[in-house]
């Protein structure tokens, strides 16, 4: 009976309606997709399961952004290396599965190596055959990136936009490496033709609804996760960091600890995404590295809401779909349209779409029980 | 001044080419001697002929070699031309009618041996010095050893010292490959071979290092290590001048940055789309140029750079005063709206002007290369290390010797005070913005002659220059050009180890690894605030 009050404690009115809506969206898509007849206005074709499935690992993207940004002041703008290599370590698992089937139907080696005349796996490929161990190192890899990064970063109190850049170099320098085809990973072509993950094809409509159910979850968890650090007293001095480090410091908290373990646990759960993300699309290649990726992510957070949690999953959601939405029909309008997203959302939404309906709420309610303007202005800050 | 320099030149070349001209009056001579008819004559007219340096020497004896060559029954000697006509040999003058009884000049082994000598020697001999040079370059490869009495003669007739030099090395390269010169000989060929120094000189002399008898190989062998010291050395120079040149291009797209970033602090993200208008700046003048002034368009670049500088000078003001405005004391804010002004500056470049690569031509003194000292030193990468250099200096002097300068280095250093002298700040940020992004236009400008232009033209250097900046030390011009080359030699020193592109990625390893040590670069202004 003690769990109670904590998982109330977390579970505000934004969150309820958040996991509502994911679990509605975990039930209805796929009854939708396997019972309703494709004529059926409600039916959800098996390609728009996957690009579901593909905003919202997006979401989960926006989501440890949001952790690190929003709570601590961290704007990385290399978490699309994060996403990546989860998506990469993915990647080798599906790599590993394809077995004889390539093209060049060598036994081990995948096509590419087979082209570039390599004679035997990489010592780093061992291990990916299974998927315990590739699951593993979704996690691993990012988290150890970024702890390594951050221990250095954060202990040497590298703060603000200079950690902007240096994580923008960093995404920048491994996409050059991975860029390279001495990497053993496939070159500017990365990974592709994925026949099997676990046994099933991932083409078959089952196991596209199987990835899209398992996004959802992945999204609900890390979610309750992010939202479970920043309810704690951890995410009260997280908080406190983020608006001012050196009080913080001066009170006499590890400053760098806590960031550190933010950056970690967030890189992991981009980690996760980007291994959501690479069945469902079917390709993972170095331009997902680029810099211009992470940087749109951080505008995802932007547009749904810094520090809310649910606004970033949201406002992935909603860029993505607009961006899907906008390449299709005007593909000349896209990159205008992003730009000025990025220049509104700055200058007259800075607290995004579900801040500013929250400070709207908020002030609804300060009229209505008709307490003086003061507290709902100093409220609404 | 290019144009200036072209008349010297050829002035120059001129005077030293008048003395292998001389002796026109035996051209006469050597004619009637061919018009003779007897072959030892015919053979030393062709001598005489090769000899006299006269302009129609090449024509005749071509036409002596091809059987086009007749004496008329009048003695004169005459040319039949391909279609038919005729022609005086002695001045090059067509014939109204045929001469009368034209009878062909006959040819011997010994008379074909000698017209084939003197085409040799024409050309080594020509009064054109980029011929001579040609034809001694051609020696030196085909160390052909007939042209050895050719060459001789040549190099005792040449005036111009670096063609004379050129001529030695190939009488060396024949004289090396020679069964039957001396070993004395040889030895002399390997000294003269040692100075040349370069990958040809080498493999003659590993080849003479190989065969030869062991007076020679002991001189080749000393001779090799020499040469091979010199390379080094000279491959390390010139590491350091691509390194330079390099460094100056890192310079040009981050100073405009050093003072947007560095002196103000704003973090602008749009800054490398300001190099990119410069660059589209430049197309759009070379355009009108070629379609309207053909004439000037060696003068386009010089235009180029103060257009360049107004037209993204305007963009950054308007960007100023749109946007960042808005948003200073909010560096992360910045960040992302000016990255939204990149995207549209570069989508309406696109859109303006098509995706595709656009070409700057480059003007004619930006072409062509030297030699200095075995450096190949091209003047499209000089102009650039120069041109970088100027600009540096200017805008040192921009902000260290005027009033405009005073008033940005105040404004950045006490915001509140120099309002309170009366400095109207605003008007500050906004005009320093607009120098800083004119600065990044003119960058453009040197930049699309090496670089394509194409709307994402900016967004490969946008990572390079935060990081020449931040490694140099915020609000620390000087540290900028230190930085700047630092990272050019350092680039241009382990790409040959590490390969371009592994290279590129040490290099942003270390810079990481740097900010770690230094997080402020590596001149870092000394203060003593907890958060700058």
């Amino acid at each position: 009976m003690t769990r109670r009050p904590i998982l109330l404690a977390m579970l505000d009115g934004k969150g309820a309606i958040f996991l509502g809506v994911l679990a509605a969206l975990a039930v209805l898509v796929p009854l939708s997709n396997l019972f309703l007849p494709e004529t059926s206005p409600l039916h959800v074709p098996t390609y728009a399961v996957s690009l579901l499935g593909k905003y919202l690992s997006y979401a989960l993207l926006a989501l440890a952004l949001d952790l690190v940004w929003g709570y601590c002041g961290i704007l990385s703008l290399g978490h699309g290396a994060f996403f990546a290599l989860g998506g990469y370590a993915m990647g080798m698992y599906l790599m590993r599965q394809i077995g004889p089937r390539g093209v060049y139907g060598h036994p081990v080696l995948p096509d590419f190596m087979v082209f570039l005349n390599w004679q035997e796996l990489p010592w780093y490929w061992s291990g990916f055959d299974i998927f315990p161990f590739a699951a593993l190192m979704v996690l691993a890899v990012p988290g150890l990136l970024a702890f390594v990064f951050g221990w250095l970063a954060f202990r040497s109190r590298v703060t603000g936009v200079y950690l902007s850049i240096i994580t923008q170099a960093m995404t920048f320098a491994l996409m050059l490496a991975f860029f390279r085809n001495d990497m053993g990973l496939g070159g500017n072509n990365g990974l592709t033709d994925f026949k099997d993950i676990l046994g099933f094809s991932v083409q078959a409509q089952g196991t596209r609804l199987a990835l899209f159910v398992a996004t959802v979850i992945a999204l609900a968890l890390g979610y309750g996760v992010a939202r479970y650090m920043v309810t704690s007293t951890y995410g009260k001095v997280l908080v406190a960091i983020r608006d001012a480090e050196s009080r913080t410091r001066f009170l006499g908290y590890r400053v760098e600890h806590y960031k550190l373990v933010a950056f970690t646990v967030s890189a992991m759960m981009a980690g996760v995404a980007g291994a959501l993300y690479v069945p469902q699309v079917g390709i993972i290649n170095p331009s997902e590295f680029s810099p211009a990726n992470s940087i749109e992510a951080v505008v995802w957070v932007a547009v749904g809401g810094r520090g809310t949690l649910v606004g970033a999953a949201l406002g992935a959601v909603v860029v993505n779909m607009a961006k899907s939405w906008l390449t299709g029909a005007l593909p000349e309008l896209w990159l205008f349209a992003l730009g000025a997203l990025f220049i509104v959302v700055t200058l007259y939404l800075p607290k995004g779409i579900v801040g500013t309906l929250a400070e709207w709420r908020e002030k609804r309610q300060a009229t209505a029980t008709a307490k003086p303007a003061g507290i709902a202005a100093e409220a609404a800050e | 001044m290019p144009r200036l320099l072209c008349l010297l030149l050829a002035l120059a070349c001129g005077l030293l080419a008048a003395p292998v001209r001389a002796a026109p009056a035996d051209a006469g001579e050597a004619l009637t001697l061919i018009a003779s008819g007897r072959f030892p004559d015919i053979e030393k007219g062709v001598d005489l002929l090769a000899r006299s340096g006269d302009a129609r020497t090449q024509a005749i004896i071509e036409a002596l070699r091809d059987g086009r060559l007749a004496v008329a029954a009048d003695k004169r000697v005459v040319i039949e031309g391909a279609n038919g006509g005729w022609s005086d040999a002695a001045t090059g003058e067509a014939l109204a009618e045929a001469p009368p009884s034209p009878k062909a000049v006959r040819l011997n082994n010994r008379i074909r041996r000698a017209v084939e000598a003197a085409l040799g020697a024409l050309t080594l001999m020509a009064p054109d010095a980029a011929a001579r040079r040609q034809a001694a370059e051609a020696v030196f490869r085909s160390r052909d050893a007939t042209a050895l009495a050719t060459l001789d003669e040549a190099i005792a007739r040449e005036e111009v010292a670096g063609i004379r030099r050129l001529m030695g090395e190939a009488r060396a390269a024949i004289l090396l490959g020679d069964a039957g010169a001396s070993d004395l000989q040889k030895i002399e060929a390997v000294d003269i071979l040692a100075t040349r120094a370069d990958q040809d000189a080498l493999a003659l002399l590993r080849a003479a290092a190989a065969q030869g008898s062991p007076t020679v190989r002991e001189a080749a062998e000393g001779a090799i290590t020499a040469v091979e010291r010199r390379l080094a050395v000279l491959s390390m120079l010139q590491n350091v001048w691509y390194g330079l040149s390099l460094g100056s291009v890192l310079l040009l797209a981050a100073i405009g940055l050093a003072i947007t970033f560095g002196v103000m602090g704003i973090i602008n993200m749009a800054h490398g789309e300001m190099v990119m208008i410069g660059a589209y700046t430049t197309f759009v003048i070379q355009e009108l140029a070629r379609t309207h002034a053909p004439g000037l368009f060696d003068w386009t670049l010089p235009v180029a750079i103060p257009m360049a500088f107004l037209v993204a000078a305007l963009v950054g003001a308007a960007i100023e005063r749109g946007i960042i405005r808005h948003l200073y004391g909010r560096p992360l804010e910045t960040l992302l709206a000016t990255w939204g002004v990149s995207l549209i500056l570069q989508q309406a470049v696109r859109s303006l002007f098509g995706p595709s690569n656009r070409e700057v031509g480059a003007p004619s003194y930006m072409a062509g290369a030297f030699d200095l000292g075995g450096l190949t030193i091209t003047y499209g990468r000089l102009w650039i290390v120069v041109f970088s250099l100027a600009v540096f200096a200017a805008l040192i002097v921009a902000l260290k010797a005027t009033s405009f300068g005073l008033k940005i280095r105040a404004v950045t250093q006490n915001r509140r005070m120099a309002a309170s002298m009366g400095i109207r700040t605003p008007w500050v940020d906004t005009m320093a913005f607009a120098l800083g992004s004119g600065i990044a236009g003119v960058a453009g400008v040197a930049l699309s002659q090496i670089d394509n232009v194409s709307p994402n033209l900016g967004q490969s250097y946008i990572v390079d220059s935060f990081m020449v900046v931040v490694f140099g030390g915020v609000g620390n011009l000087w540290g900028t050009l230190v930085s700047a080359l630092t990272l050019g030699i350092a680039n241009k020193f382990l790409e040959p180890f590490a390969g371009a592109v592994l290279g590129k990625i040490l290099l942003l390893v270390f810079l990481i690894l740097f900010i770690q040590k230094r997080p402020r670069g590596l001149f870092a202004l000394k203060g003593r605030a907890v958060e700058a």
